[in-house]
């Protein structure tokens, strides 16, 4: 175990959620440092995207606690803690699909500005939000479809656009619940290199099956397994270790 | 395009009482007042995604108290509408704070529970409200020294008040604000994620349906000069929703063509079926099965479609 320093970016404690008699997470603990990339692995119903839930406040926690950048978050809603400066994406895509990719993009800006109070402007007086989720849009490749409908473009560009509307915020945790699930190769490596060019402002913590394309983006990884961690540490030594073997890589 | 077609609309609309008789203006003041309801309503229902069985307590609250402050206590009709539609926002606002704690079905039945309670009260303390009596002998205001007892002023009267609230409704929707209620409408979860409140963002659009809901209840009392506790009741309310979603919810025209219909359907068949509520059904039978998503955006799909044909 590492000493505890002051300065982490998150710090999950105890945490345990429990459905009536069925334990998701029990004690679970970690701890995370600013800028780091922690990939979070497990066999299906490990409790994994259960813990992202509470960490991101959709799930209130049995018990335990969770801090961010050393405050107290764990009774805090959701949308608290995005001002906090924590954003996710959603595994089951979570998108406008009425609205344009730029106006969707633009939502994520809205909601951290008091903007989103103004009940007599229309959104379009805030010219320099479109520019910005414009810029984001560019930098995930789908500028191009800026003015089409979310309805209108292919699965792959969906997951792009879930990643945009998180990047825009420019948070300093970012929750990745499988952004690679269901992609082609092509679009793996397309994501992949955008999650590598994440500023090292911003902590990411991802969840992900793809064990081939997530490990290279890891530098820590945690291993869940009926709700516990079962093995936490460096990605190297996580991976050599045969409780990982036995429980995920199934050697 | 769509200017030069709503420019001799305006006109007709203006000019009514100049080639219509009292009977039809009167209708049309009637539509207007409706119109301002259903917009309210639909700020619930279309932009909110919240099912309100209960709007018709704003209505008749704040027509209420106009009633019983200007015919009982003798307060000038100005004095009266302040307090009405304070009196009544701050209902909204304490009932919004109820029904606010479930969303879906239970926001429906907690709406028509606080509705009914206002019906009941207004049927039982007949004390104040004079019960199934009503309250009747009302007399409508005098803005500026304007007697508004013509048809033609009162409907001049209910048009400039129609607009202006159709006008503050439709900057209310398109706002920066209505981007966020829309939103919270279509993927609450992700609203919060992204660092909006959908509880506050609701509970402010709440009261400012209740708010309006409130303005159409006082041009409802001073067009009849009567008050009964039938306009607080279920039937009330659910006649405004049908309209909202026969002439399609979360559109701006929506409402007012909704509540058009029900009222000319309302006008015209009850004067030659006693169940005319039958008929009522039956006509929003047929829009649900043909056009579900309402009147304007079914007649907009079909413009659509023609032009593109016409190409």
């Amino acid at each position: 175990m590492t000493p505890v320093i002051a300065s982490h970016a998150l710090e999950v404690t105890n945490l345990k959620k429990a459905f009536g008699g069925l334990v998701v997470t029990q004690d679970i603990s970690l701890t995370i440092r600013p800028g780091e990339r922690r990939l979070i692995i497990g066999p299906n119903g490990a409790g994994k995207t259960t813990l992202f839930h509470q960490i991101s406040g959709d799930l209130r926690p049995s018990s335990g606690q969770i801090k961010l950048f050393g405050t107290d978050v764990t009774h805090f809603s959701p949308y608290k803690r995005a001002h906090f400066g924590l954003s996710r994406t959603y595994q089951i895509i979570t998108l406008f699909s009425g609205d344009t990719l730029e106006h969707n993009v633009t939502l994520g800006l809205l909601g951290l500005r008091p903007a989103r109070w103004q009940m007599w402007r229309p959104l379009s007086y805030y010219g320099n939000l479109a520019t910005e989720a414009r810029r984001t849009l560019d930098t995930v490749g789908l500028l191009h479809l800026a003015d089409h409908p979310v309805s209108d473009i292919a699965y792959g560009e969906k997951r792009r656009v879930e990643l945009a509307m998180a990047l825009v915020q420019k948070p300093r945790v970012l929750l990745l619940d499988e952004p690679l699930a269901g992609l082609s190769n092509t679009e793996r490596s397309q994501i992949k290199s955008l999650i590598a060019s994440i500023p090292r402002e911003t902590t990411v913590i991802m969840i992900e099956h793809d064990m081939d394309t997530a490990l290279d983006l890891a530098e820590t990884v945690t291993l869940l397994n009926y709700g516990r961690v079962i093995v936490d540490g460096d990605r190297d030594v996580v991976i050599a270790d045969e409780r990982t073997r036995e429980v995920y890589l199934g050697v | 395009m769509k200017w030069i077609a709503a420019a001799p609309l305006a006109a007709m609309l203006v000019l009514l009482p100049s080639f219509a008789g009292d009977y039809y203006v009167n209708l049309a003041s009637q539509i207007l007042i409706a119109a301002i309801f259903a917009l309210s309503l639909n700020l619930l229902v279309g932009f909110g995604g919240m099912t309100s069985l209960g709007h018709a307590s704003y209505l008749g609250v704040a027509a209420y108290i106009s009633a019983l402050l200007t015919s009982r206590y003798g307060f000038g009709h100005g004095l009266a509408a302040i307090i009405s539609i304070a009196g009544t926002t701050a209902m909204a606002a304490f009932f919004g704070i109820i029904a606010l704690r479930a969303t879906g079905l239970g926001f429906l039945m907690i709406t028509l529970a606080l509705s009914q309670v206002l019906w009941g009260l207004a049927y039982r303390m007949s004390g104040v409200t004079n019960g199934d009596n009503g309250i009747a002998g009302l007399t409508r205001p005098m803005p500026f020294g304007i007697s508004l007892d013509s048809a033609a002023s009162f409907y001049w009267f209910a048009l400039i008040s129609a607009s202006f609230g159709y006008l503050m409704m439709a900057i209310f929707v398109s706002s920066s604000f209505g981007s966020s209620l829309k939103g919270v409408r279509d993927q609450p979860r992700r609203m919060a994620a992204l660092g909006f409140n959908p509880w506050m963002i609701r509970w402010i659009t709440f009261v400012y349906a209740g708010f309006w809901g409130g303005i159409s209840g006082l041009l409802y009392v001073y067009y009849n000069k009567y008050i009964h506790p039938t306009s607080l009741s279920t039937t009330s309310s659910a006649e405004a929703l049908l309209g909202v979603i026969a002439g399609g919810s979360g559109t701006l025209g929506g409402p007012v063509v909704g509540a058009a219909l029900v009222l000319l359907l309302k006008n015209y068949a009850s004067a030659y079926l006693e169940r005319w509520n039958m008929l009522l059904g039956m006509v929003f039978l047929f829009i649900v099965l043909v056009v579900p998503t309402g009147i304007v955006p079914g007649l907009n799909k079909l413009a659509a479609a023609l032009r593109r044909g016409s190409r």
